[in-house]
């Protein structure tokens, strides 16, 4: 996995990550178990109450992630083997934080508008792609979404300002 | 002979333009879906679910399982000519397969894999038309309390029969049935779990969580592990079909074995993947010649191809008959039943036969068309792979995103998709599985329902599990699987042979 030619520099290991996770998901269990008791875990006249099933899936769950944690806390197993380099953790970075912009970007400008430019700007910064391909790429992608879906196949994606202007 | 006059009839739904145009589309799509690294059966038939969204349900259903036999096709493409396996049950293909490709005989192995492939699919499809019927027409009789001991069952053979950490799989699953409870009760109509918001009202639609986990997240991996595509070319000409398929019938045990055990765990929930690796275990192990396996043999193409493929669509074998399906794909595909109206299960053979023996048929015809266009446009396919992954990721991302606002016309579903995205791709790396996940977010609400329900009719007597023989049976199996391990050990331990780990294949 390691490349040969950079030295690996782990961020976390596993185990620091199991331990994360497990802490996590026992925050989560306990919320959403509190939460179906509140809602009613017991029985009424006619059968479960609607708390009654999740109430003891969340307990299911927290048991198992406590079991997890107090497993990762007594092992050394994954102590050292690495969760993720940081040169790793950098090129995972160029794909999220791409994406959560996208995702932002999507609420004002639309889906397709947004499109156009996380392809385009991808190809370019990422890949480094000259920038007519990226352009001429990404349109073309974009043109071809909106026909297959908004057009054919009577699928609405959302649209922001630049739609709207040229009359969709 | 009932069920051919039947397939017949389902082959009358079939034979229209727009139908057969669907389906090459859908095949097209699916050898994309199965080509592309980052995308899978699961995720890449999730994201083109909408598509289907408008159309009847005969012709929706042909379309996407289409795209799930491309898919299958399509993995072997990536496997073969560039050693990534597309798909998880194409990874017994990569051992010979890519070897075959170095050594210049890409079109022969290329060859084998569609062939076998089809002669696996066929086989299940056969045991589909005839066994599917029977099986539901007796669960007809399942009230639900036996729907709630199936479910039970399924679920336990996950955490008795899985490879992985049994919390892990506890995890995973229990963590997918809280989420399914989110939103408003099925049976009270009162809410939970929503915490005052609207977004939450809706539910955490499982289409959405699963492009998310495993379109995004594998995107995300692809990244990591930064993937250089260098493969092999490769054109198919009809010279080397006839021989490989002259050649074919001397592997015919290879085959029947494969097939045998490719519809076996097909049909066991979360065995997919298994029989693939057993298909080529085996057919290694009952070799003359067991040292020339790895190093290019026909055989080692043959063997898995044809189990994953057998298994691949055995899995819809549940599915049909009692709404229960065997596979990630298989799930997605009844979440798509949902969708379009229809509830699966045993009364979909009753109520809408032209959609069942539709289907049944477009297996049949699905698989022939697929095999002679896999055949005949290998190079184009296989082209794709050299478009750089700078321009494949981002089209990727879009696609997901198009899919996961699709479902429901939200805008929270895209931030849904990118969370459950994030979490897939921890889970992954810190091995706690997703299929569990997958499945229990598919089966959480119809468990429940059924659960409650038996509750109800009993008045709270647990006994009511046990209350006749069929369900019984059903309870206690599910029970054994789920201590499997701990059986085998203490049956182990009672014969006084010392504890060892169980034995490798």
């Amino acid at each position: 996995m390691a490349d040969p030619a950079e030295e690996p520099r782990a961020v976390a290991s596993t185990r620091a990550v199991e331990i994360v996770v497990s802490l996590l998901l026992l925050a989560f269990a306990a919320l959403m178990g509190w939460d179906n008791w509140k809602s009613g875990a017991g029985w009424a006249s006619d059968g479960p109450k609607a708390g009654y099933f999740p109430f003891y899936l969340a307990l299911l769950l927290g048991a198992a992630s406590l079991f997890g944690l107090v497993k990762a806390l007594l092992s050394r197993a994954g102590a050292d083997k690495p969760f993720v380099h940081r040169e790793q953790l950098r090129r995972v970075m160029q794909v999220l934080v791409p994406t959560f912009l996208f995702c932002l970007l999507t609420q004002w400008l639309g889906l397709y508008v947004a499109s156009l430019l996380l392809i385009a700007g991808f190809m370019r910064f990422v890949g480094g792609i000259a920038w007519w391909k990226s352009l001429l790429t990404s349109f073309i992608f974009a043109i071809a979404m909106f026909v297959t879906f908004d057009v054919a196949f009577d699928v609405i994606m959302p649209k922001g300002p630049i739609e709207a202007l040229l009359g969709f | 002979m009932e069920a051919l006059g039947l397939l017949l009839h389902g082959f009358e739904v079939l034979l229209t333009f727009k139908i057969l145009s669907l389906m090459m589309v859908g095949l097209v799509l699916g050898i994309f879906v199965g080509v592309l690294p980052g995308l899978g059966g699961p995720n890449g038939v999730a994201i083109l679910l909408p598509l289907t969204f408008t159309m009847d349900p005969t012709s929706a259903i042909v379309m996407l399982s289409c795209i799930y036999w491309g898919a299958l096709f399509g993995g072997a493409i990536t496997s073969i000519l560039f050693n990534i396996p597309g798909e998880a049950w194409s990874v017994a293909t990569t051992f010979d397969g890519y070897p075959m490709a170095q050594q210049g005989k890409a079109a022969e192995a290329l060859t084998a894999a569609f062939t076998s492939s089809f002669i696996g699919s066929l086989v299940a499809v056969l045991l589909i038309t005839f066994v599917a019927p029977s099986i539901a027409s007796f669960a007809l009789r399942f009230g639900p309390p036996e729907f709630f001991a199936v479910y039970l069952l399924t679920f336990c053979s996950f955490v008795g029969l899985g490879r992985e950490d049994k919390h892990k799989t506890v995890i995973s699953m229990a963590l997918g049935l809280l989420l399914t409870g989110i939103g408003m009760d099925t049976v009270s109509g009162q809410l939970r779990m929503t915490f005052g918001s609207d977004n939450l009202l809706r539910g955490i639609n499982f289409l959405v969580a699963v492009i998310g986990l495993f379109g995004i997240s594998e995107i995300l991996l692809t990244m990591e592990e930064r993937l250089a595509l260098r493969g092999h070319a490769a054109a198919i000409s009809l010279r080397v079909v006839l021989k490989v398929w002259k050649d074919m019938p001397r592997y015919w045990v290879t085959l029947l074995r494969s097939s045998v055990i490719g519809c076996w765990l097909g049909i066991t929930p979360g065995g997919a993947i298994a029989a693939s690796f057993m298909g080529y275990n085996l057919a290694k192990r009952f070799s003359k010649d067991k040292d020339s396996f790895g190093k290019g043999r026909i055989e080692g193409v043959f063997a898995p191809e044809t189990a994953a493929h057998a298994s691949g669509t055995a899995a819809l074998l549940p599915m049909l008959a009692l709404g229960i399906p065997g596979s990630g794909t298989a799930a997605i595909l009844l979440g798509g039943l949902m969708v379009w109206g229809l509830n699966p299960g045993p009364l979909l053979f009753v109520e809408h036969k032209d959609f069942v023996w539709g289907l049944i048929a477009s297996m049949y015809l699905g698989n022939i068309v697929g095999l002679v266009m896999v055949l005949s446009t290998v190079p184009l396919f296989a082209a794709v792979l050299r478009v750089p992954f700078a321009a494949i990721a981002p089209m990727i991302v879009v696609s997901c995103a198009v899919g996961a606002y699709a479902i429901q016309n939200a805008m929270f579903d895209i931030w849904l998709m990118l969370l459950f995205g994030a979490v897939g791709y921890v889970f992954k790396k810190i091995g706690i599985p997703l299929a569990p996940l997958t499945l229990a977010l598919v089966l959480g609400n119809r468990a429940e329902d059924s659960f409650r329900l038996s509750m109800i009719g009993s008045g709270g007597d647990m006994r009511v599990f046990w209350s006749n023989g069929l369900v019984g049976s059903i309870t206690t199996l599910a029970l054994a699987l789920l201590f499997w391990p701990l059986i085998a050990s203490g049956v182990e331990r009672l014969r006084g042979a010392p504890v060892k780990p169980p034995m490798q294949d």
